[in-house]
C-alpha cells in the first residue's frame, strides 16, 4: 500500500506526466538546463526583454477594453482613458513606456551579443530569429505610434509609408494597398490596429518561443566566447555549467528588480521622458492639413532616420566610390565566373545610383542598415568569439559602431541644417564601414589566447 | 497485398497533391490582398470635389480637401509670375519633364490659366506639406527670395509654379491634379473633361 501514501500533489503531477511533458519540458528548459556560471550584467536582457513583452501584452489588453480605433474617436478616447478611465493614465503610461522600454532592452540585448560573439557559430540561426523579432516589434511599434491618432501619429505614418512609394513601378499601388486609402485616413487606422493587437504581437510571441528553442538546443554563449560543452563531467553535465533554475531565475530577480524601479520611476514621473518617449505633438489630435514643423520618428528609429535622410543625390557619389572600392577590396574573393559578374553588377548598381531617385536609395540604405545584422555571423572571420580575447581593432571597430549609432539616433531628432546632414553622411559611412570591412579587420586583428574554461 | 511501394504512383501522388494545393493557397491569397484595396466607398470619398474660387484675392491661397490630401488653389499676381519665369535656371525640371500633371498643367506655369496655381501640397519627398512664403517675408529661405513654398521637414524650397528648386531632397516638382474650370469661379478638381468621374 506504499503506493497509496504519495503526496495528492505529487499523483497529481504524474498523473499529468503521463499524459503532457510538464516536468519533462521544466528540466529542459529551466531546472536541468545548464547555462555557464560567468553570466554578467549583461545577461539581464534577454529575459528583461520577455518581461517587457508581458507587460506589453498585459497592459494593451486593458488598452484595448476603452480604445475606439476610429478617426473621429480615436484620440478622444485616448485622453477619455487617461482622466476618466480608474487608473487609466498608469495602464496607459506603462504601456508607452514599455514600448521604449522594449527597444532599450532588446538594443542592449543585441550589443551583448555583438560584444561577445553571440552571433557566432553554432549560433547564427538564433542571431538570425532575434533579427525578425526586432523586425516584428519595429512594426508592432510603428503601427501602435499611429492609434492615438495625435500630429506626429498621422505624420509619421504617412512620411513611412511614403517610403514605399519610392519603390519603382509597384510603389503607388504598394502604398495605396498599405494606407487602404489614398492617404492615410479612418481605413488606415483601423488596419493598423489589426495588425497592431493582432497580427504582430502573434508572430512577436512565436518568434520567442522559436528564439529560446533554438537557444536551449545549442546552449549560451558566455562572456569568455568558450563552449562549455566541450568540457562535460562524468554526468555528462557541463563542468562550467550551473542549473538556468534556481540559479538564474534568482539572479534575474534582481535584474528585474533593478529594472522595475528605473521603468516604475518613469512611468509615475516623467512618462514622456521629455518628448523622447511621447512627442510633445502626439497631445494635438491629428490634423492632414497642417504639418507639424518638426517631423521626427520616436528615439528607437532616429538612427535608421538618419541615414534616410544623409542620403541625398549628392551623397551618392559617396555611395559609388564606396561601393567600387568594396569590389577593389574584396576582388580576391572572387573566382571564376564572379570575376565576370561582380564588375558587371558593380557597374549595373552604379550606374542606377545616378539614374533612380536618391529617395529610392534612401530607403534602400535605411532598410540595408537594419537587414546588415543579419550578414554578421558571416561577416566575423576571428578566430574568437569573445570581445575580451580580440584585439585593438575590433574593439575600436565597436565603440566606433556605438558612437555613430547613437550620433544617428541624436541626429534624426534634429531638425536637419546642412551641417547636420555632413555628420549624418559622415557617421552613416561609419556605421556601415563597420561591417562592410569586419571581414579584414576581424582576421588581421591580433587575439589572446582563450582559455579553456569559463574565467570569473 | 504485395508490400511493394509504388514509388513512381507515390511521387506523382505527392506532386500533384502539392501543385492543386499551391493553386488553392494561390487562389485564396487572391480576396485576402483584394480586401486591403481600397473599398467602393472610400473610392467613392476619393471623387472630385468642387471649389468655390470668387473669394480668393491676387496673392491668396486657399485648401481644398481632395481624396484626404490638401489641394492649394494660389491666386498669383503679375509679380508672382513674373518671379516664377525667373526661376527657371534654378529649378530641376523647369519644363516639368519628370513630374506628374495632366498634359494641360505641363507647362512653365504649371496651370491651365497664368492666374491659378492648382497643386497637390504635399512634398514629393516623404509628403509633409509645405508652407507658402512669399517674397520679402522674414522667414524667407534665402536673401532675394522671390516667394514660393517651404517644406518644413526637410527644407524642400519650390517655386511659385510648385516647381523645385535644384539640391532639395525633393526629387520632382509637386504633382497637379486632374482640374477643370466648370466657370470663372467654379473649379472641380480629380477630374477634367477627358476623364469624367
Amino acid at each position: 500500500m506504499k503506493a497509496l501514501s504519495k503526496p495528492w500533489y505529487v499523483a497529481t503531477l504524474e498523473w499529468v506526466d503521463a499524459r503532457f511533458p510538464l516536468t519533462k519540458m521544466w528540466d529542459e528548459h529551466l531546472a536541468k538546463y545548464y547555462a555557464p556560471k560567468n553570466f554578467n550584467f549583461w545577461y539581464y536582457f534577454g529575459s528583461l526583454a520577455l518581461l517587457v513583452l508581458v507587460i506589453q501584452i498585459g497592459t494593451g489588453i486593458w488598452l484595448t477594453m476603452n480604445y475606439k480605433p476610429d478617426a473621429e474617436r480615436a484620440f478622444e478616447s485616448v485622453e477619455y482613458i487617461m482622466r476618466d478611465v480608474e487608473w487609466g493614465w498608469f495602464i496607459r503610461y506603462m504601456h508607452s513606456t514599455g514600448a521604449s522600454a522594449f527597444f532599450v532592452v532588446v538594443y542592449l540585448h543585441m550589443f551583448r551579443g555583438m560584444m561577445y560573439g553571440s552571433y557566432r557559430t553554432p549560433r547564427e540561426l538564433i542571431w538570425l530569429i532575434g533579427i525578425l523579432i526586432y523586425l516584428t516589434l519595429m512594426g508592432e511599434a510603428f503601427f501602435g505610434y499611429l492609434l492615438p491618432w495625435g500630429q506626429m501619429s498621422f505624420w509619421g505614418a504617412k512620411v513611412i509609408v511614403s517610403l514605399f512609394g519610392a519603390i519603382p513601378v509597384i510603389g503607388e499601388w504598394l502604398s495605396t494597398l498599405v494606407r487602404g486609402d489614398f492617404g492615410i485616413s479612418d481605413v488606415t487606422l483601423n488596419r493598423f490596429f489589426a495588425l497592431h493587437v493582432i497580427a504582430m504581437p502573434l508572430i512577436l510571441c512565436a518568434l520567442v518561443v522559436v528564439h529560446i528553442l533554438a537557444l536551449h538546443e545549442v546552449g549560451s554563449n558566455n562572456p569568455d566566447g568558450v563552449e562549455i560543452k566541450k568540457k562535460k563531467g562524468p554526468d555528462g553535465v557541463p563542468l562550467d555549467g550551473i542549473p538556468f533554475h534556481p540559479y538564474y531565475t534568482v539572479k534575474d530577480i534582481v535584474g528585474v528588480a533593478g529594472f522595475l524601479i528605473v521603468y516604475f520611476g518613469i512611468t509615475f514621473f516623467a512618462p514622456e521622458v521629455g518628448g523622447y518617449f511621447i512627442e510633445h505633438n502626439n497631445f494635438i489630435p491629428a490634423d492632414p492639413f497642417k504639418t507639424p514643423t518638426h517631423i521626427a520618428p520616436v528615439w528607437y528609429f532616429t538612427p535608421y532616420y538618419s541615414v534616410l535622410r544623409a542620403t541625398t543625390s549628392e551623397f551618392m557619389w559617396v555611395v559609388a566610390i564606396g561601393t567600387v572600392l568594396l569590389m577593389l577590396l574584396y576582388w580576391r574573393e572572387f573566382k571564376g565566373a564572379w570575376r565576370l559578374v561582380v564588375p558587371i553588377a558593380t557597374l549595373a548598381l552604379v550606374g542606377g545610383y545616378f539614374t533612380i531617385d536618391a529617395k529610392f536609395w534612401g530607403v534602400v540604405l535605411m532598410g540595408l542598415s537594419v537587414l546588415v545584422f543579419c550578414a554578421l555571423p558571416w561577416l566575423d572571420r576571428s578566430p574568437v568569439k569573445s570581445i575580451r580575447y580580440r584585439g585593438p581593432l575590433t574593439r575600436i571597430a565597436l565603440a566606433v559602431f556605438v558612437v555613430s549609432f547613437l550620433v544617428l539616433g541624436y541626429l534624426g531628432t534634429k531638425t536637419p541644417t546642412i551641417a547636420l546632414t555632413r555628420a549624418a553622411q559622415l557617421f552613416t559611412v561609419l556605421y556601415f564601414a563597420y561591417f562592410l570591412l569586419m571581414p579584414i579587420y576581424s582576421r588581421i586583428d591580433t587575439t589572446k589566447p582563450v582559455p579553456e574554461r569559463v574565467t570569473h | 497485398m504485395s508490400d511493394d511501394v509504388d514509388k513512381d504512383r507515390r511521387r506523382f501522388l505527392t506532386v500533384t497533391a502539392s501543385a492543386v494545393g499551391g493553386a488553392g493557397v494561390v487562389a485564396a491569397a487572391v480576396p485576402f490582398v483584394a480586401y486591403l484595396e481600397p473599398s467602393a466607398r472610400t473610392k467613392a470619398i476619393g471623387g472630385p470635389v468642387e471649389v468655390d474660387i470668387s473669394k480668393l484675392q491676387p496673392g491668396e491661397k486657399m485648401i481644398a480637401k481632395w481624396r484626404g490630401k490638401p489641394v492649394w488653389i494660389l491666386r498669383r499676381t503679375e509679380e508672382m509670375v513674373e518671379a516664377v519665369k525667373e526661376l527657371d535656371d534654378r529649378v530641376v525640371d523647369p519644363n516639368s519633364d519628370n513630374s506628374e500633371q495632366p498634359a494641360y498643367a505641363k507647362n512653365e506655369l504649371r496651370s491651365r490659366k497664368p492666374e491659378y496655381l492648382v497643386v497637390e501640397g504635399l512634398c514629393t519627398h516623404l509628403g509633409c506639406s509645405p508652407n507658402l512664403v512669399p517674397a520679402g517675408a522674414p522667414d524667407a529661405p534665402e536673401a532675394g527670395w522671390k516667394g514660393g513654398f517651404l517644406c518644413p521637414c526637410h527644407g524642400s524650397k519650390f517655386d511659385l509654379a510648385a516647381r523645385v528648386y535644384v539640391g532639395m531632397p525633393a526629387p520632382t516638382n509637386l504633382p497637379i491634379p486632374r482640374h477643370q474650370y466648370l466657370s470663372d469661379t467654379r473649379l472641380l478638381i480629380g477630374a477634367d473633361e477627358e476623364n469624367p468621374a
